[in-house]
Parts: C-alpha cells; structure tokens; sequence
C-alpha cells in the first residue's frame, strides 16, 4: 500500500469572481522512503495541492476526492484530529524561509513547541532533540543559536531550521513546496543535497514540488507534470525526461535554458497560464498546445499508459517530438 | 536600552519648553483678558490687577518668570479666575477624577475592543464578525455628547439603577456611566485596528507554519499572532490613553464629575492663562511620556528593534 494516496482531488475555491478550480481530478500516489516530484508552471496547482494533503486550504477553499495517509482518509478529519497527523506523519517546509519562521519569537521556541505538543516531552528533553536535529541540518553552534531570533540567519540557514523543525518528529512524508526558489543558487544546492541526505538517513518520502527541472532530474525518481490543476504526463523521471511525450512536458523541457548548446533566445510556451476560474471542456494546454487536434477542446484525454510513462493527450506520441 | 529611555528624556526637556512657549504665545496673540468683564473694569483697577499679576512686565520677562517657577519650584502659579486657588490645587482636585475614570475606561476599551477585534479576524466573514464590525461602527459614529444623554436617560431615567451624576469620590455607581459614555469611541477603534492587523498576520507564512505543525488555533492566535498583531494597536494606545485619563470636558459637564476636563474648557474661555497653561503642560508632558512608553514596548515585543 502507498504511503500517500491522492484519488480524483478536486480544490475549488469560491472567490468573487465566481469558483476557481485549482485542482481537477487529481490521483497521485508516493510510497514509503519514495521522493516524487509535482512540477508545473506557477497556477498549475501544485501547491494547492500540498495544501490539500495538509489541511491547509485557503477559508474559501475546500476539497473533494479522497486522500488517504498510511490507509486514512484525511479528508473530512476534525482540526484536532488533523493536528495530530501534521508534524508527527507529514510535514510541510515552504517556499520563503525569511516569512515561514515567527520573527518573534526565539527559535528555540519554536521548535520546542511541536515536541513538548505532540510528543509530551519536558522542555529539557526537548531542548535536547532540538540541538540533534540542528546538528542533523549541519547548523554550527546549533545550542547557541537555540536562543536567536529568525532574523539573525541567513535565508539558507533559515530554511535549515525549517527543515530541521519539520522533521522533529520524524514524519514519514515530507512535503517541499519550492523550498529553494528564494534562495541563492550556490545555497539551493547544498539545501537539495541536505534534503537527498535527509531521505537516505531519516527514510522519508517526499513530495518535491518545483519548477526546477535541473533539481527533479537530480533527485526525484518518479515525476508528474501538473498544468491546469492536472496530471498531463507521469512516470519514473529519466523515461519522462529522456523521452517526453506530452506536448507540455517536451515545452518545459525545451524551456529550460542550456550551457552546451549556443542560443540566441530562450525557447519559451507561447501564451499565458489558464484562467481557473474559466477552463476550457477538454484538455486545458489545448490553447497553448503545437500538436493539437480537433477534439482536444472539448474531450478531456484519459491518462492513459504509452511506454514506461502515463500521459494524457490525443495526440500521437510518436509525432510529439 | 537605559541609554535610549535617557536619550529620549533629554529630548523631551527641549519638547515640553517648546510646548510652553508655543502655548504661551499663542493666548498672548488670543484677544481678551482674564479680567475682561461686561461693565468694563475702571483703568486704575486694571493697573492694579495686572501688577498685581505680574501681566505688566514685557512677555519675555514674563515667560521666564513662569518657566523658572514651573521648572524649579513646580509651581504653575495662581489661577487668575478661581480667588484664593492655585492651578496645582486645581489640578489636584481634578485630576485624579480624570485619571479614575480614564483609567477605567482605557481598561473597557482594550479588553472589549480588542476582543472584538480578535474575535472578527479569527472568524473572518462570519456573523461574528459583522457583529463585531457592526458594534465598532455603531460605536464609532455614535458621539458620545448623543450617547451620554442616551444611556442617562435608559439607565437613569427608565430603569432608575445608576445616578446620572455626580461623582462621589468615584463610587462605582457613579463610575459606570461616565466610563461607558467616555470608552466607546476608544473601543471602536480599537477593535478596528485590532480585527485588520490580526487578518494580516493571520495570513503570513509564519502562521501557516505554525498550523502545519499541528498547534491547535487557540494556541497559534495566542502565540503566534497575538504579540505581532499588537503592534500597530499599542502604537495608537499611548495616545489614546493620555486623551482618556485626561478626560472629556463632555462627560465633566454632563455627568457632574468634576475633573480638568471641565478646568481646561472653561479656563481657555475666561482666559484663565495659569490654569490653561498648566493643563496643557500635564497633557504634553503625558504624550512624551506615553509615546516613550509605547516605544519601549516596542522593543520588548520585535526582537529586530534595538536602540
């Protein structure tokens, strides 16, 4: 059985502009120790995503479908209840590590409080754990800076302490939303090898979500491709990437700027992101979409099986190049 | 810390001499005279008065004389309208009925109003919190010259539980209705600023930390987004309690009480110059206070404030 197990997810938020659909029948899966990657553009749902799994919807939001954590069903959990299965089974780091800490208050504090909550332990054996899990994030000093306040790291060191903070109680699954998109590139790669190091050490699995495709290739064995708060494309990440076959999954690959190769110009998808709140019948990339066919706007494609991969569109893969 | 509370105590020597001044010269350039009456006073008497007075000596002679006696010997001098009473016995007598019920009414206005505001972010876009909005707004356009009647008049009149005047030496009969009519207003601002700085923090990342570590609500309002929701509330409350325990001329004259409030309004019409001169002095002194006040617990609350 799946660790995680996302079936047909639905999040619909309603606005003032009437209902925006973030996430449309969404079934994804991660197992035990497995690290997945959800990339897409930003608006893909995602993130929304993430959310779901963690109870964290906006007010307006709500969702349906089934996401079942080690064979419960999250959705429909009380807030106490759910206050149980955050920290102590799955957790969440998040995009901005400078806004995720509490700038008032001590650091320390802020870890302490999820072990003496959720594991009753003293305040001293929780100070405890507290510097192991600093050391474990490679924070020098780590006692020391128990009693500094968030804005005294750098944002990479920030981040560490989110990272540490989430794994206090050593959750199966960890959720990354971009955790490294605010940060300096030199920093993003010792952040993504301290999560890679993570994940052999603790055996946690993760969900990666990015628009990074150079960190997905490096790091997540299985991949899905989300646009238009879909799956387009999914599978093991070296098949997706070695041989896109959804026209999307070949446009973000062909976006992503090269060394090697000499270019004048950044290849990019022509066209904007879709309006949620305005989606078309069928695929939703059918307006942005090379290779698509008649049908493709009113026909929503099946995720169907082609090769090694799951990919959701009418048009020939072999002609997708 | 120490070093910025002395720092700014030094600079509010300099505040309070200009507060004087400034007011000084102003009732020099307002027309009238305390001794102005409807039959006219007879030159010889007047000459006599003002001497008497120290009025006829040049204005800068007169500012020092008044400046080195506030300063040194505390003393604001003789009122000019009230025979045989000094402004620091005027103050004396009026302040502390000011401070009671402001002070009072500072406590009503932060505990109701800021419950309320609380209340109506945490259940954003609920009924409770249209309630809420609706009680501040109702508060805050209703004048409390139309409320003090009203609550007289169900209180006092119809239901005939609390007096409608008079002071007592601060009876809590005496105190309810003052202290409701005088922190209504206070309450309603309050509860506003409360209620939109708690729905901004209780949108930032931190907070949404905070739930995903599985903290129950209770706790991530109290912990998490109380203290910094706080900030911009205790920023308007330093003034917000000088203009309270100095009280309201309104709720002097309406309900009877007797504080400066009272003093302050009618000394400027007389122009009683010491007693106008001495309430002013005690309220500026107050807000350099209270501001002061409010920038340390600045600091005390964001860690990134240092001085």
């Amino acid at each position: 059985m799946a660790l995680l197990d996302v079936d047909n997810l639905a999040v619909s938020f309603r606005t003032a502009d009437g209902i925006v659909n973030a996430v449309n029948g969404l079934s994804i899966s991660v197992d035990g120790g497995e690290t997945l990657a959800i990339v897409g553009e930003s608006g893909s749902g995602k993130s929304q995503t993430a959310f779901a799994v963690m109870g964290l919807l906006a007010r307006n939001g709500s969702a349906s479908g089934s996401i079942k954590l080690d064979g419960t069903e999250l959705l429909g959990l009380s807030q106490a209840e759910l206050n149980r299965k955050r920290a102590e089974q799955v957790a969440m780091i998040f995009q901005d590590p400078m806004t995720s800490l509490n700038p008032y208050l001590r650091v320390g504090d802020q870890m302490v409080e999820v072990l003496t909550l959720h594991k009753g332990m003293s305040k001293r054996a929780a100070l405890k754990e507290c510097v192991a899990m600093l050391e474990a994030v490679r924070i020098p000093d780590a006692r020391g800076r128990l009693s500094m306040y968030p804005h005294e790291f750098s944002g990479g060191m920030r981040q560490r302490i989110m990272i540490a903070m989430a794994l206090l109680c050593h959750p199966r699954l960890l959720i990354a939303d971009e955790p490294t998109t605010a940060l300096d590139v030199t920093v993003q790669a010792q952040i993504m090898e301290l999560l890679a190091d993570i994940r052999r050490d603790f055996g946690t699995a993760m969900i990666l979500i990015t628009h990074d495709l150079g960190i997905v290739a490096d790091t997540c064995e299985r991949t899905v491709v989300m646009y238009g708060g879909r799956v387009m494309e999914q599978g093991a990440t070296a098949d997706l990437f070695a041989r896109p076959s959804h026209p999307y999954t070949l446009g973000l690959l062909k976006a992503v700027p090269r060394l090697d190769v000499d270019q004048d110009e950044l290849e990019t998808i022509p066209g904007d992101p879709p309006d949620m709140s305005r989606l078309p019948k069928g695929c939703p990339f059918t307006p942005r979409c090379a290779f698509r066919l008649e049908q493709c706007a009113d026909v929503q494609p099946d995720l169907l099986p082609w090769q090694n991969v799951l990919r959701a569109c009418h048009a020939d893969p072999e002609k997708v190049k | 810390m120490t070093a910025f509370i002395l720092k700014r105590l030094a600079i509010a020597v300099p505040t309070i001499l200009l507060l004087i001044v400034f007011s000084f010269l102003l009732m020099e350039a307002a027309p009238g005279s305390p001794f102005a009456t409807e039959r006219g006073v007879p030159p010889a008497v007047l000459a006599n008065l003002e001497a008497k007075y120290g009025l006829d000596k040049p204005l800068i002679q007169r500012m020092g004389i008044y400046i080195y006696d506030v300063v040194v010997n505390f003393d604001f001098g003789p009122s000019f309208k009230f025979k045989d009473r000094t402004v620091n016995d005027l103050i004396a007598q009026g302040f502390p009925v000011t401070l009671t019920y402001g002070f009072w009414s500072f406590v009503v206005a932060v505990a109701v109003g800021g419950t309320l505001g609380v209340l109506a972010a945490v259940f954003h876009n609920s009924w409770l919190d249209y309630l809420a909005v609706g009680i501040s707004i109702g508060a805050q356009v209703l004048p409390n010259f139309v409320m003090a009647p009203i609550l007289v008049l169900i209180f006092t009149l119809w239901l005939g539980w609390l007096p409608g005047g008079g002071w007592r030496g601060g009876q809590i009969e005496y105190l309810i209705l003052p202290v409701i009519a005088l922190s209504t207003s206070y309450m309603a601002s309050i509860a506003r600023i409360t209620r939109s700085s708690m729905l901004e923090v209780l949108n930032a990342g931190f907070i949404r930390t905070a739930r995903a570590k599985g903290l129950p609500m209770r706790r991530v309002i109290l912990r998490h987004a109380l203290k910094p929701a706080m900030l911009p509330v205790i920023s308007y409350l330093g003034p917000a309690f000088v203009g309270m325990i100095t009280g309201s001329v309104l709720i002097d004259v309406f309900f009877s009480t007797g504080g400066i409030g009272q003093f302050f309004v009618n000394s400027a019409l007389s122009r009683d110059y010491s007693v106008i001169m001495g309430i002013t002095i005690l309220i500026g002194t107050l807000t350099v206070l209270f501001n002061l006040l409010v920038d340390v617990i600045y600091a005390w609350i964001d860690p990134k404030i240092r001085y």
